[in-house]
Order: structure tokens, then sequence, then C-alpha cells
């Protein structure tokens, strides 16, 4: 699958923490997610990576357009991981 | 097989803050500018920076360039070249007020000026007391460096390639630099990129050890590039370790939850640091704490089964001090250690930080190399800037902030100089017949090897083998043994095989060709730490404890061809002002 391997290049970070927590997910998460669910991801991958780790740790929500159930998964599974 | 080529002014590999402060040089310059990046320019590592730029503006009480000079050469343990340092001093303040120019939203003081905080080893006066210096924008001083330069390039019509991988450098019959070969990760397709002045601006390669505060993308591609086209790489053997990352991930955690009041602990529960520095304790500087937390360690005194890792507790500190002075680190430990700091203390251990070494340049950018005698002639064409880049400002061991400071000083400069390079050398050379041949060689050598090595083997061994053998403290026997080692695993690493030979994405085979870099480095930094036989900065050696000025005040130089050692005096003699002699190192 091509768009996952798109995907796994753009896990790729400036910030170690964030490389850490997605290879994490890619690892346990990536092979469950819904067509819908990837692209949800994919866009959260467009985040800033100081906005992207404010997301993962809690202390932002996800930007204005993705409050769907998608991305309200994905972000509970990257707090989680 | 034919390769696409297109045609450029100028190549720029690397779009941190270093690749993108020289692109907007030429491009404002009306030049046209590539720049290749293998991610999104603001993903690059310089987004992790939160310390801030050292600069003497004097906006906190008096300063001066000639006190940052003295700091960074001390702090340097006297290896770094004294123009190519003062020239970082006097250039500071100005390249920090032209990025306040192009929008960089600094933190402010009441009356406007840009606001500066205090930071290890920076002083008033030759060392008489601490001098706030850095200057920064709240935590995130990196991520907005990136993005004012990125923003200002676009307007300047610089071309970004994002997701293009740079494989090879192209080199005339007579040395000169014509470009680079690339593949853009996208398509699978390699281009030769055809330029008349080349920067390398590709950041540190912290991922050779295991144990590392830098991203997976820090790979270290510059050097492989430069090492593989016959350019020496300088001081490899110089790499700073940060006291407390996290164990077994390597995150850093910040100087700042000593500052706080956090300290570390031994296996007995003891406080090891009043032991070492009976006066800083916990706030010594960061090699004397390393190497504290290592004997700590070696002498069986470390925690946890394996007794790899020492404790940093701050539990005492209170909830209230650690989330509002310590923001992050809670979320940190929690993530990475299963800890919550404010009840546990946190697994630490000294973690690779910074290159101080890289490719060996001038103050001017420009790439020097031993040719016909002169140990430091120019590479025409060839420049480079940023930590791949060995100016050498950082000497053995660098300062807090002064990395920021050298990417904006000699990311300008190499513009600038590239800019007068390309208005005296018009028109592009033509390019030899078998220019993409080494690139095409290598990428068929992958695409076609079986029962070959698996690459996250051989990285993990590499990896594994410089921690355990080239750590903070360095043996010579573990020095001796690293050696072949490490040239055991180059063996393999030069047969590695991907299953996957897909095009579009293939991060098999982008993983393939960093390993291919990373253990230049790798080979070039166990080479040069098991010679260097005194203790200087952050290369420590348990046989030579003392630094040896008589014999050793010279830089190395590391040739991929034979693993040969060559070494090149220091420049002791600064542009304009005394020479700062060498001095025993106290702080
Ligand atoms: C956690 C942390 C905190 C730090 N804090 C500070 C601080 O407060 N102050 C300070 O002065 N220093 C700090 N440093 C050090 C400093 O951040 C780095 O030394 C500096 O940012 C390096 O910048 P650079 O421009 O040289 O390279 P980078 O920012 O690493 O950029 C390298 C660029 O090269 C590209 N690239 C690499 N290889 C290739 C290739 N083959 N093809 C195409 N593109 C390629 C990458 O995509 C990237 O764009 C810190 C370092 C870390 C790890």
């Amino acid at each position: 699958m091509r768009d996952l391997d798109r995907i796994r290049w753009h896990c790729r970070r400036g910030l170690l923490e964030l490389d850490l927590v997605l290879a994490r997910f890619l690892e346990q998460r990536l092979g469950e997610l819904s067509e819908a669910e990837r692209h949800a991801f994919e866009r959260l991958l467009q985040c800033s990576d100081n906005d992207l780790w404010d997301i993962v740790t809690g202390r932002l929500e996800p930007p204005a357009g993705e409050e769907g159930a998608e991305a309200a998964r994905i972000v509970a599974l990257l707090r989680g991981i | 097989m034919a390769i696409a080529i297109r045609k450029f002014d100028a190549v720029i590999v690397g779009a941190g803050g270093a690749g993108m402060r020289a692109a907007l040089q030429l491009a404002e310059a009306g030049f046209r500018v590539a720049v290749l990046s293998k991610v999104f320019p603001t993903r690059s590592h310089t987004v992790a920076a939160q310390g801030g730029i050292g600069a003497a503006l004097g906006n906190m009480g008096e300063d001066s360039w000639l006190w940052h000079m003295y700091d960074t050469i001390k702090g340097s343990d006297y290896l770094g070249d004294q123009d190519a340092i003062e020239f970082l001093c006097r250039m500071a303040p100005q390249a920090v007020i032209e990025l306040e120019h192009f929008g960089m939203p600094f933190d402010r003081n009441d009356n406007g000026t840009v606001y500066q905080r205090p930071f290890g080893g920076h002083s008033q006066n030759f060392g008489e007391r601490p001098v706030q210096r850095s200057c920064c924008a709240a935590d995130r001083t990196g991520h907005a460096m990136l993005h004012t330069l990125y923003q200002r390039n676009v307007r300047a019509n610089t071309h970004f390639f994002v997701e293009w991988m740079a494989l090879d450098l192209v080199r005339a019959a007579d040395g000169q630099v014509l470009g680079v070969t690339a593949l853009e990760m996208e398509t699978g397709e390699v281009y030769l990129l055809h330029a008349r002045a080349t920067l390398f601006a590709t950041g540190g390669a912290g991922r050779i050890f295991a144990a590392s505060t830098n991203a997976f993308i820090n790979t270290g591609d510059g050097l492989g590039m430069a090492a593989r086209a016959g350019i020496p790489l300088e001081d490899m053997e110089f790499w700073q370790f940060h006291p407390t990352g996290v164990a077994g991930a390597g995150v850093l955690i910040t100087e700042g939850v000593r500052g706080e009041g956090g300290y570390l602990l031994n296996k007995n529960g003891e406080r090891f640091m009043e032991r070492y520095a009976p006066t800083m304790k916990d706030l010594a500087s960061r090699d004397v704490v390393s190497r504290a937390m290592a004997t700590e360690i070696k002498e069986g005194r470390g925690c946890g089964p394996e007794a790899d890792h020492v404790l940093l507790k701050l539990d005492h500190l209170g909830v209230e001090v650690v989330e509002k002075r310590l923001p992050g680190i809670r979320e940190i430990a929690k993530k990475f250690a299963n800890v919550d700091p404010v009840k546990e203390p946190i697994p630490v251990v000294p973690t690779v930080h910074y290159q101080m070494g890289g490719i060996p340049t001038n103050y001017h950018g420009e790439v020097v190399a031993p040719r016909a005698g002169d140990l430091e002639a120019v590479v025409p064409g060839f420049y480079a800037a940023g930590e791949c880049a060995c100016a050498s400002v950082h000497g053995a061991n660098r300062l807090g902030t002064n990395s920021l400071t050298d990417l904006l000083v000699f990311g300008r400069a190499s513009g600038e100089h590239m800019v007068q390079f390309l208005r005296e050398n018009p028109g592009h050379r033509e390019l030899p017949a078998d220019a993409a041949e080494y690139t095409r060689a290598r990428l068929d050598r992958l695409e076609n090897q079986r029962d070959g090595e698996n690459v996250y083997q051989v990285a993990a061994d590499m990896r594994r083998t410089m921690q355990a053998h080239c750590g903070v403290f360095r043996f010579p026997d573990l020095l001796a043994t690293g050696v072949t080692r490490i040239r055991e695993i180059s063996e393999r690493a030069a047969r590695t095989e991907i299953k996957d030979h897909s095009k579009v994405f293939n991060t098999a085979r982008v993983e393939a060709l960093e390993l291919d870099n990373l253990i230049e480095v790798a080979r070039a930094t166990m080479d040069s730490a098991e010679a260097r036989e005194e203790s200087r900065g952050a290369h420590d050696r348990e046989d030579f404890p003392k630094r040896d000025d008589v014999n050793w005040l010279k830089h190395t130089l590391w040739f991929k061809d034979g693993d040969r050692l060559e070494y090149k005096p220091v420049h002791l003699k600064p542009l304009t002002a005394a020479t700062f002699e060498p001095k025993v190192r106290t702080y």
C-alpha cells in the first residue's frame, strides 16, 4: 500500500518525542485503521511538530475542521500509546 | 541508463536553520536556488531547539563580543579556531537583529528590546560572573526560527524540493563540485542537480549512538556524501553528551529541572554529585555531570535490573513547581519512562546530543581539504554550514545556544560567499560523462543484493557498538576492539538487502541509504577517538586523563580511503583580537 508508505515517511519528524510516539503508533495501530481514520491521521500529520506534540500530550485539541469521530479516535489512541 | 538533469545556480542540501539562512542570501540576490530536504522544511531538527540563540546584544547588562569569544574558546577547550570564533561572536548580534527584522517573534523586554536569558558557560568580563546572552522565543526558538526563514524564502522564490534525498556529490576530475544526485521519494526517480555552487547543511549524525537526543532523521547524510567523495571529516571524536536523556528513549530532560532543585541519585540513594562537584553539585557543567554519572554506572552503583542508569529526583519540588516551571516534563516522563515525576524519580543516562566535528570549512563556509601540500586548500564550488560543518567554532565542546548562532552566522556567510563565487564564475561547467555512475552503481547494488544483511540489524549493531565502545568514557581496549567491530559492521553495511523494491515512498530503500551515511560517520568517530591520546572537552580517555597541548593541540582529519588520519594545526590567531592562550579549564 503506497498510502501507508507515504504515511510512514510523514511520521519522520524534527522532534524525537514524536518519532518515538509515532513509531509505536505505526507498529501497534496503523494496520487496524479504517480508510477514513487513515485520512484523518494523515491530516493530523500536517500539524507543526510542536502543535502535534501538544495534541499528543493533551495540551491542545486537534485543529479546526478535525472535530470528527475519526480524528477523535486517532488522538485518543496517540494519547494512550 | 540516462538520468534527468536539472540546472540551478546553487543547490543547497538541507532546509534547517543553516540551509534556509544561506538560501535566503542567494535568492534575495536574484539567483536560482534549489533547497532539498528529506522532510518538510519546518520539520527539520532545528525545530527541537529551545534554549535560544547566543549573541552579545547587551540588552540585559553590559556585554561584548570579545567576552562571548572568550567563553566560546574556553568552552571549546582551546580546540576551536580563533579566527572563526571571532567571526561568529562579532557577527552574532547583527545576525539576531536581522532575524528580528525578518519577523522572528523574540521574547521582549518592557523597553521593546529582545529579552535574553542566562545559559551555562556564558559570562561577563572573561569568566567573572554569568551574563544573560541567550535570545529566545519562549521555549520554541528553533520552531520560530524555521517558520520565519521558511516564509521569507518562499517570498524570495527559493525552489524547495521537499522529500528529496541527496545521494552523492558530483565532482569534476579536478575536484570542483558540480552538484548532487538525488532521489525524489514520491516517484523513486533519481536526478542530477547540476549547480555552479553547492552547500551542505544536512545537520548532525547523532543517530550513530544507541542513546541519542536526536530525531531519527539525523543520519549524517552530508558527512557520508562528503567522505565518499574523498573529502575528510574533521574532529569526529568530539560528541557532546547531555547528562539527562530518558534511559532507553533518549528524549532530553532540560537542565532546568536541576536548575529548579532536582538532583541525581545512585542505587544507594546517594546524591553522588556532592562527591564530584562539592560546590556546583548537580549544576556543574554538562561534561562534568555526564562523567560522574558514567563513573557511578561503571562502578556498579547504577540503578535498575541492569544497573545501567541513575535517577533524577524531583518529587520533592511539589506538583505546582513542576507544572508551572517545568512544563512538559511530566508528559515526557510518563510517556517515555512510565513514571510520574511528581511521585517517582526519572531514570536517566548521559545521551549523545551534538556533533562538534564535521566537514572542514573556513569561516566563509568554503570546504577546505589538503591538496598539494596545502592543508586547507579550498574545494571550489563546495560549501558547508550548520551542525554538519566544522568551521571550527565549537572545538572540543560546544557552549549551549552557540549552535543556533552558528546556523545564522555561517548560513549567512556561506550564502554571501556563494553569491560572490557565482558572480566570478559564470556558466555551468560541463558534467563528466560518468557523473551519475557512482550513484547508479550504489543503487543497483542495493536493488540486486541477495542473501544480504538486514538494515535494521546492522544499524542496531552499529549503535550498540558506538555506545559501548565510544561513549562518555573511553578506554583503550574498548576503543581498539571498537575499531575492529565497526569495520566488520561497515562490511556488513556494504551488503544490505531490501525486500521491498517498489519505487513510490520506499522507506526501506531510504533507510538503507541512510545507513550508508551513518556508517561512515561511525567509522570516522571510532578511528579518530582511538587515535587521540589525551582528554579534551567531550573526548575523555581513561588512559590519558589530561589535555596535552604539546602533542594534541591540533585538528583530526579522517579520510574514508584506507581509514587514514591526518592532522592540521588549530588557528590560534584571531582576525583582530589578541590570541587567547590555552589555559586549564575550570568553572
Ligand atoms: C533537543 C535539542 C535541543 C537543542 N537546543 C538548542 C538550543 O537551545 N540552542 C542551540 O544553539 N542549539 C540547540 N540544539 C542544537 C541545534 O538545534 C542543532 O545543532 C541545529 O538545529 C542544527 O541545524 P542545521 O541547520 O545544521 O540542521 P537541521 O536543522 O538538522 O536540518 C538538516 C536538514 O537537512 C536535511 N537533510 C539531511 N540529509 C539530507 C539529504 N540526504 N537530502 C536532503 N536533505 C537532507 C533535513 O531534511 C533537514 O532539512 C539542540 C539540539 C537538540 C537535539
